[in-house]
């Protein structure tokens, strides 16, 4: 099934996209990785909002003339946020994360509360076409990968529900099979 | 007599390899792709190989790097025994990094191992430059620039002799464990043989290889194992893990079996330039 999601996102919006499902994202996506997420998480105030928001596993390639241009907008392996994602969901009301590869031990802290989107890894070229405005930078002192910038998106994806909201993980259902493939081998 | 090849000639030269292999999947590697994709019988699977092929095309057309990730610039450089150089031939090559940096653009990827401390593109090792020594005059200057993702997926074990038979799996069960993480379908890199270190080398040189050199019988039977295990596309599920696995050997101490995996993801960049002397 296919669905096109606005951000700000709610409850509603993410308990219907099932495993396996296709989703197209309008409106709002930040970029958090590795650094962000420990920022985010030893902040008591941020200067963004994160209730009903969509994260971005991503370290752009930005260039600045006179504002700030996208030249290659891709996700990044999501794997490494894994351990903080739990917390993160806890602290502030995500509701997607869009990244690559799947997340290890996730799936009760997503449970009726955010879903997983994964974008077609190393697909920056048109990922970046999808992005329509860079909105605003924050934290920009972590280096340019490391910051989280603000993108306004129309229709970026597609995005696989890797991930959803009732406890199915396609990544795990996947690594069932090949752990019980090899065996075979 | 050799004509003397100057320090600028290096300069535009790595900035051309670099600019192409950034924004131009090889025809090989796009070839392959295709190739799968017709082949995919995963519908989720085909999303994921439509879309990488759509992104290749469309940065070549727009001459923009398909990866945010632009690697770690590895350069092979062939330099002719009889070349003529009166310059710093590997400072050359940092000095045309820098400035692709800035004009492709590059992502600043180089930091300090510890600190973190970015360094733009250019640092202590960085990019990692490799010389042969070849017959002839020119040199010849390869750029791999190799994705973040796909390299912390490689593994290296020092086998013992005995062990022989447990390198088909160990190749098998490393492939497993990256699952969707080195954004496949992957290329397998492998390098048997020689020390720890050149068996890590064989391996980068392996996944360097064009996909359209045909197999042998232990590299076909490998990749229809991986092929098997069903990871798929970005570890979606699927028929395409891997494109291809490429094995280099080298002849190794009496007592060791070095083995070194390297993987590649599917934007296997890779381009070359000879400059003639």
């Amino acid at each position: 099934m296919e669905h096109t999601l606005r951000t700000p996102l709610s409850k509603a919006d993410i308990i219907k996209p099932r495993a396996g499902d296709i989703v197209y994202l309008d409106g709002i996506i930040l970029t958090a990785r590795d650094t962000a997420h420990e920022r985010l998480l030893s902040s008591e105030k941020i200067p963004f909002d994160l209730s009903g928001a969509a994260i971005f596993h991503c370290g752009p390639l930005m260039r600045k003339n006179k504002k700030w241009t996208p030249i290659a907008v891709g996700p990044t392996t999501s794997a490494r946020m894994s351990k903080m994602t739990p917390e993160l969901l806890e602290k502030y009301g995500i509701r997607a994360i869009i990244g690559k590869g799947g997340m290890n031990g996730v799936v009760d802290a997503l449970y009726e509360k955010c879903i997983y989107l994964a974008y077609p890894g190393g697909c920056a070229a048109i990922a970046t076409d999808q992005i329509k405005r860079v909105k605003e930078v924050h934290w920009l002192d972590l280096g340019m990968p490391e910051a989280v910038w603000v993108f306004e998106v129309k229709q970026f994806g597609p995005l696989i529900v890797g991930i959803d909201a009732h406890g199915n993980d396609l990544y795990a259902e996947v690594e069932k099979r090949a752990n019980e493939q090899i065996k075979s081998l | 007599m050799s004509d003397v090849i100057v320090e600028n000639q290096v300069i535009k030269a790595v900035i051309q390899v670099l600019r192409q292999a950034e924004t131009e999947l090889p025809g090989d590697v796009l070839s392959a792709l295709k190739s799968v994709r017709d082949r995919e019988s995963n519908p989720i699977a085909r999303t994921q190989l439509s879309a990488i092929i759509k992104n290749a095309d469309f940065a070549k057309e727009n001459v923009i790097p398909m990866c945010q990730d632009t690697g770690v610039p590895v350069f092979f450089v062939d330099v002719g025994r009889e070349a003529m150089i009166n310059f710093d031939l590997e400072e050359a090559i940092r000095k045309g990094v820098a400035r692709a940096t800035e004009e492709i653009p590059l992502r600043p990827n180089a930091v300090h191992p510890l600190t973190r401390e970015n360094s733009g593109n250019v640092g202590v090792g960085f990019p990692d430059v490799n010389f042969d020594f070849v017959p002839g005059k020119n040199i010849k200057i390869t750029v791999m620039p190799k994705g973040g993702g796909a390299e912390n997926m490689s593994v290296l074990r020092m086998f013992t002799p005995s062990e022989v038979d447990d390198v088909k799996h160990f190749i098998i069960e490393t492939v497993k464990n990256a699952g969707g993480k080195p954004c496949p379908p992957i290329i397998v890199g492998v390098g048997i043989g020689g020390t720890f270190d050149k068996s890590a080398r064989l391996a980068k040189k392996a996944a360097l290889r064009r996909l359209d050199v045909p197999s042998d019988d232990l590299e076909q039977e490998l990749l229809e194992e991986i092929n098997s295990l069903g990871i798929g596309p970005m570890g979606l599920g699927g028929d395409t893990t891997a494109l291809k696995v490429n094995i280099e050997y080298a002849h190794c101490h009496v007592a060791s079996l070095p083995v070194a995996i390297n993987i590649q993801c599917w934007a296997a960049r890779r381009a070359s330039v000879t400059l003639e002397g």
